[in-house]
């Protein structure tokens, strides 16, 4: 078990510090910083089904955007944030805003309404154009938590980032779970992706597991609540 | 004429040949293509190519044969398309090509015949319904195209009939000769290439109105099918040939007790080595490719005088397989341990012994199966079934009587696929322009599209064009058009060029390739020289399950699983007589057949009908009468009994794996609703045990209709829609109709995968359409799909009916002899009901330990 990590008691929204802030770990995905009326979501890649049609002529279901904002409507109906962070790659592509339906949109601007909303510049969006409301950062301090999107090589005690996509699998029984997760070392923490339609890279990856050189847990989102597995227990793909 | 082998083959040609050779005085103008042949198998048609050049050769006719497949080279495919063979013999996915291309109408012009080889085989699958379409295309481009189908005797002759001549057309006007459809069903001379001993093969051929003469076996002259009587469908004519000799099929008969559940027939493994000592060649069929594993390996284990025993099954690397089957061919091998990959090929000759080991399924595959065996009209097929336990043993009695009785089960025929329709749809907007009016004509002339709507139809039409969403996301990138002229065509060469990557309808399942490496550990290869080859390929969704050290038999070898490298699934030789760790890989499975299932209940409900039965069995259910009770032909028995801390419910539908597992889904979860708090649930193909931890015995004896009704048809609604939701069986299911229907790209093996976090998954787009659009195309074509596939839905409610007012109820104080099958594959298989969060509960509670600790 990694150093430094405190297990509190299972809870369906399960409660973490880091860098001496309360970060609680939300079912769907999102990390509410209740100190800073803060919630945080990453990836939400939006307009990533469109994208398809653009690219290769494959169209998907393209109600992604909308399911994506649905959740996020519930997080924020829940913790009535006073500001949202969206950590990084918040649309799929550069020219996502500009495909996005009025309807969706207008969801958009409902969420922003009367609050802080901060677009934080990922890699797939770093270029994003106006119009979608909130302001733009490169990263974010709050506190003691650095919020950028790509995690930074090397020690970084108290940062939150996005950017991989983190899925953690368990194989037992003759049956493998796979679920989006947060993972953390006490120290550092990456989120899940949020977005109806982000896939995952497993946590035993290299590009995650060099990340927490002295090992971590990884938070899974299950059905009814958020679990916390040990390194151990989790499968390579 | 004709060598053994041939028959069939020639037989099926024998028209074209003829017509051929007559037609060499007068052609000045250039030939075009006169005779096609479709078969299932590529390299059946490859061998087919051989066996037709010999006759052709020695009678000196001027006649070009050519197969075009998936290894033809471009510049053949190219020449072809300008310089036609006479006769082409292809697969149903390169005739989707050859349809969608633009010279399909001239290419086809003056095609006269077409041959459909082992038709039974194809109509049964999607592949079926993609040459019914391709078949709809042809008899519009060349009017008075004549259909031949080649297949093994069917339950529906009728269906097959269908099949090959256009439905729904115009009444044509009575013309000389007309009259109803005659079937000679039985007057045909025996054919000497002779399907085997006591089998019918079927020809079929249509009613032609070209002039071509019957095929060379019948007598008689041809008989008008055009038309029908008013009202009936259109059919071909039926010729049936009678087989030989009737087949030597009996059951391995140990004389001892058999067990009461598994199906690895361990027991009888020195009786099957005899039998290959005895005989020539002998073709072991299995039913799964772990059953394949399994006896190949115990076979070795017996084979002190190193006989030349060889497994092939579809998961050994392709290489391997060809030389099997070389091997064969020429004479080389006394057996083959099998799957279904070798139900149907190329004929082997020298086959004089069939054995086939655990649950026969269905009485055609067993009659089929047989037929693989002894083309010689005058010697009987040699076949034994071996049952791998009790209730197999029922199973084998009861295709015994069926074989007797030549009562096939062959599946009903199939209703058109959405998903393969709107594959074709794009298909032929890359051939031609088309008007919507006369290709939907077209389409419903297809026996499984016979009954599509105009509605259904338009939807097919606007899913290919923008994907089909209510939300108009996609018009700017439509991938057809309809134009001023009001005729449909192809976007751009882009989009035809993505629709000639996805044809086809055999959707593999992701796989890696199982790649042998270098170990330090045990002896260094022995059996195989060189280390590092391939042998094969598995599921992804079985590699997912393994972690390292796990131990499985592959490729006739037990394996160490070393971990995922490079998308390839990296393992070493376990130590000699290291006993496999993990029990099972998916492989095929069929569901017991409806029939056969109804003759096992009939012989368990018929204490007359034990004394056929080996005497071990028979006083089996002796006992199980004294226990309890045993059920009447159409009854369900329930019963119930507690046993260590639990309490179990099981009960006997025989109605296949997959039903009950679908019934096992649907009750765990009505227990669940009814606070009985079940843990858990095992099927089989006779039954189903749920474990709870609270008493339904109890329960159902202070609500006497509480049994009733938890069986209640009513099962099919709700319940059912939430578990769709969530089931993992129709998220496959959705992801072959998604394939199919080109909705998202086909993985072509040898392509490389991209990262996990860019490939977009199918199980989401699964969720958020489900939510978003209930009604869409494609979750309709995997509803369709789901009825009578991996869920078979369409049979749980077949028994649900049956059963209604005749379910019988046993409490019981312990666990009955009929419960003991079904309570051994607890622990056996995987056990269902149990949720996501419940392992990753059991996971979390390891970490918890640990930090206690």
């Amino acid at each position: 078990m990694a150093a430094g990590l405190r297990l509190e008691k299972t809870s369906k929204h399960p409660t973490l510090q880091l860098a001496g802030e309360t970060l609680v770990l939300d079912l769907c995905g999102g990390l509410w910083l209740p100190d800073h009326r803060t919630l945080i979501v990453s990836d939400l890649h939006l307009e990533k089904g469109s994208s398809y049609a653009v690219r290769s002529g494959q169209f998907l279901p393209p109600y992604d955007t909308r399911e994506t904002l649905a959740c996020l409507h519930e997080a924020v109906i829940r913790h009535d944030p006073a500001r949202v962070v969206a950590l990084g790659d918040s649309f799929h592509d550069a020219r996502g805003p500009e495909r996005m339906e009025p309807g969706d949109r207008a969801m958009v601007a409902a969420l922003q309404d009367g609050r802080d909303w901060v677009w934080i510049a990922g890699n797939h969006d770093a270029a994003v154009s106006e119009g979608v409301g909130g302001r733009y950062a490169d990263a974010l301090t709050l506190g003691g938590l650095l919020l950028r999107h790509e995690p930074s090589p090397g020690a970084a005690p108290g940062e939150i980032a996005g950017h991989l996509h983190p899925c953690g699998k368990v194989a037992m029984r003759g049956r493998a779970v796979r679920r989006r997760c947060f993972v953390t070392d006490g120290s550092r923490l990456v989120m899940p992706a949020f977005g109806a339609y982000a896939g995952g890279l497993n946590v035993r990856d290299k590009a995650i597991e060099g990340l927490f050189p002295k090992g971590f847990n990884a938070h899974l989102l299950g059905d009814g609540r958020v679990f916390a597995i040990g390194r151990a227990q989790l499968a390579r793909d | 004429m004709a060598p053994t082998g041939a028959g069939k083959t020639l037989a099926g040609f024998l028209p074209s040949l003829v017509a051929l050779a007559e037609r060499r005085p007068q052609t000045l103008k250039p030939k075009g293509l006169h005779t096609l042949y479709v078969s299932p198998l590529k390299a059946l048609a490859v061998d087919i190519a051989r066996n037709l050049d010999a006759p052709i050769a020695e009678m000196d006719l001027p006649v070009r044969v050519e197969t075009r497949t998936g290894d033809t080279p471009a510049h053949k495919r190219t020449r072809q398309i300008s310089r036609p063979p006479d006769i082409l013999l292809t697969t149903p996915e390169q005739l989707a090509l050859l349809i969608a291309h633009r010279e399909a109408a001239e290419f086809f012009s003056g095609l006269r015949c077409v041959v459909l080889d082992e038709l039974h085989a194809l109509v049964t699958s999607k592949r079926g319904d993609l040459l019914s379409l391709a078949m709809a295309r042809l008899h519009r481009l060349s009017p008075g195209l004549a259909a031949v189908g080649l297949s093994a005797t069917v339950r529906e002759p009728d269906e097959l009939r269908k099949y090959l001549v256009p439905q729904n057309q115009p009444l044509p006007p009575p013309s000389a000769g007309e009259g109803t459809l005659r079937s000679r069903g039985g007057e045909g001379q025996r054919d000497d290439s002779g399907e085997s001993a006591g089998l019918h093969t079927g020809r079929i051929s249509s009613g032609s109105r070209a002039p071509l003469s019957r095929p060379g076996l019948t007598a008689g002259p041809p008989s008008p099918a055009e038309g029908g009587e008013r009202g009936a469908p259109p059919m071909a004519d039926l010729v049936t040939v009678a087989g030989g000799a009737k087949a030597d099929l009996r059951m391995l008969d140990l004389g001892r007790a058999l067990p009461i559940s598994g199906h690895t027939a361990w027991h009888s493994m020195p009786a099957i080595y005899a039998l290959i000592k005895e005989h020539r060649t002998t073709l072991v069929f299995v039913n799964t490719r772990l059953q394949a594993e399994y006896t190949f390996r115990e076979l070795w284990r017996l084979n002190e005088d190193a006989l030349p025993i060889a497994i092939h099954h579809g998961s050994l690397d392709a290489q391997q397989r060809r030389r099997v089957e070389a091997a064969m061919a020429a004479g080389q091998l006394r057996a083959i341990v099998c799957t279904a990959t070798l139900d149907l090929g190329i004929d082997w000759g020298d086959v004089d012994l069939v054995v086939n080991v655990g649950a026969p399924k269905g009485a055609s595959r067993i009659m089929q199966r047989i037929g693989r065996a002894n083309h010689r009209m005058d010697e009987p097929s040699k076949a034994y079934l071996v049952p791998g336990n009790r209730f197999e043993m029922l199973e084998c009695q009861a295709a015994l009587n069926a074989v007797e009785e030549a009562a096939q089960d062959t599946p009903d025929a199939r209703l058109g696929a959405l998903d393969v329709l709107a594959q074709h749809v794009l298909g032929m907007a890359c051939a031609d322009a088309f008007d919507p009016l006369d290709f939907y004509d077209e389409i419903v002339s297809a026996a499984p599209y016979a009954d599509l709507t105009w509605e259904s139809f338009e939807q097919v039409v606007d899913y290919v064009a923008t994907g089909g969403y209510a939300l108009r996301a996609y018009e700017r990138f439509a991938k057809i058009l309809r134009g001023p002229d009001g005729l449909w065509r192809v976007r751009d060469a882009r989009t035809a060029q993505a629709y000639r990557m996805n044809v086809g309808t055999i959707v593999e399942a992701a796989r890696v390739r199982v790649r042998l490496g270098r170990t330090l550990r045990g002896k260094p290869g022995t059996v195989l020289p060189k280390s590092g080859r391939v042998l094969g390929e598995i599921e992804d969704e079985f590699a997912e399950t393994l972690t390292v050290g796990d131990t499985f038999l592959f490729a006739g070898e037990t394996l160490r699983f070393e971990g995922l490298a490079e998308d390839e699934c990296l393992v070493t030789r376990a130590p000699p007589d290291t006993d496999p760790a993990i029990p099972s890989y998916a492989g095929s499975k069929f569901p017991l057949s409806t029939s056969l299932a109804a003759r096992v209940r009939a012989l368990i409900a018929d204490p007359f009908e034990w004394d056929r039965l080996p005497e071990q069995i028979g006083a089996y259910l002796q006992q199980q009468r004294r226990r309890s009770v045993l059920p009447g032909e159409r009854d369900l028995l329930v019963e119930t009994f507690p046993r260590g801390k639990r309490h179990y419910l099981t009960a006997f539908p025989f109605e296949g794996r997959l039903a009950h597992q679908t019934l096992g889904m649907l009750l765990t979860r009505r227990l669940e609703r009814d606070g009985l708090r079940p843990l858990g649930f095992a099927a089989n193909d006779y039954g189903i045990a749920i474990w709870t931890t609270r008493d339904v015995a109890e329960r159902a004896a202070l609500d006497p209709d509480f049994i009733g009704d938890l069986f209640a048809v009513d099962m099919l609604g709700d319940d059912l829609e939430a578990w769709l939701d969530e089931s993992a069986m129709m998220k496959r299911t959705f992801r072959q109709c998604a394939v199919i229907a080109g909705l998202i790209e086909r993985h072509h093996p040898g392509q490389k995968k991209s990262g996990r976090q860019v490939t977009i998954s199918t199980d989401l787009i699964y969720d958020v359409l489900r939510k978003h659009q209930p009604d869409h195309l494609l979750l309709r074509a995997a509803r369709q799909d789901a009825a009578t596939g991996l869920l078979d839905v369409r049979r749980l409610g077949m028994m649900l009916e049956r059963i209604q007012g005749r379910i019988i109820h046993r409490s019981l104080d312990r666990v009955s002899p009929l419960s003991v099958s079904v309570m051994l594959e607890i622990g056996r298989e995987r056990v269902y009901g149990e949720g996501a969060d419940e392992i990753l509960a059991e996971a979390e509670a390891e970490l918890l330990q640990e930090a206690l600790s």
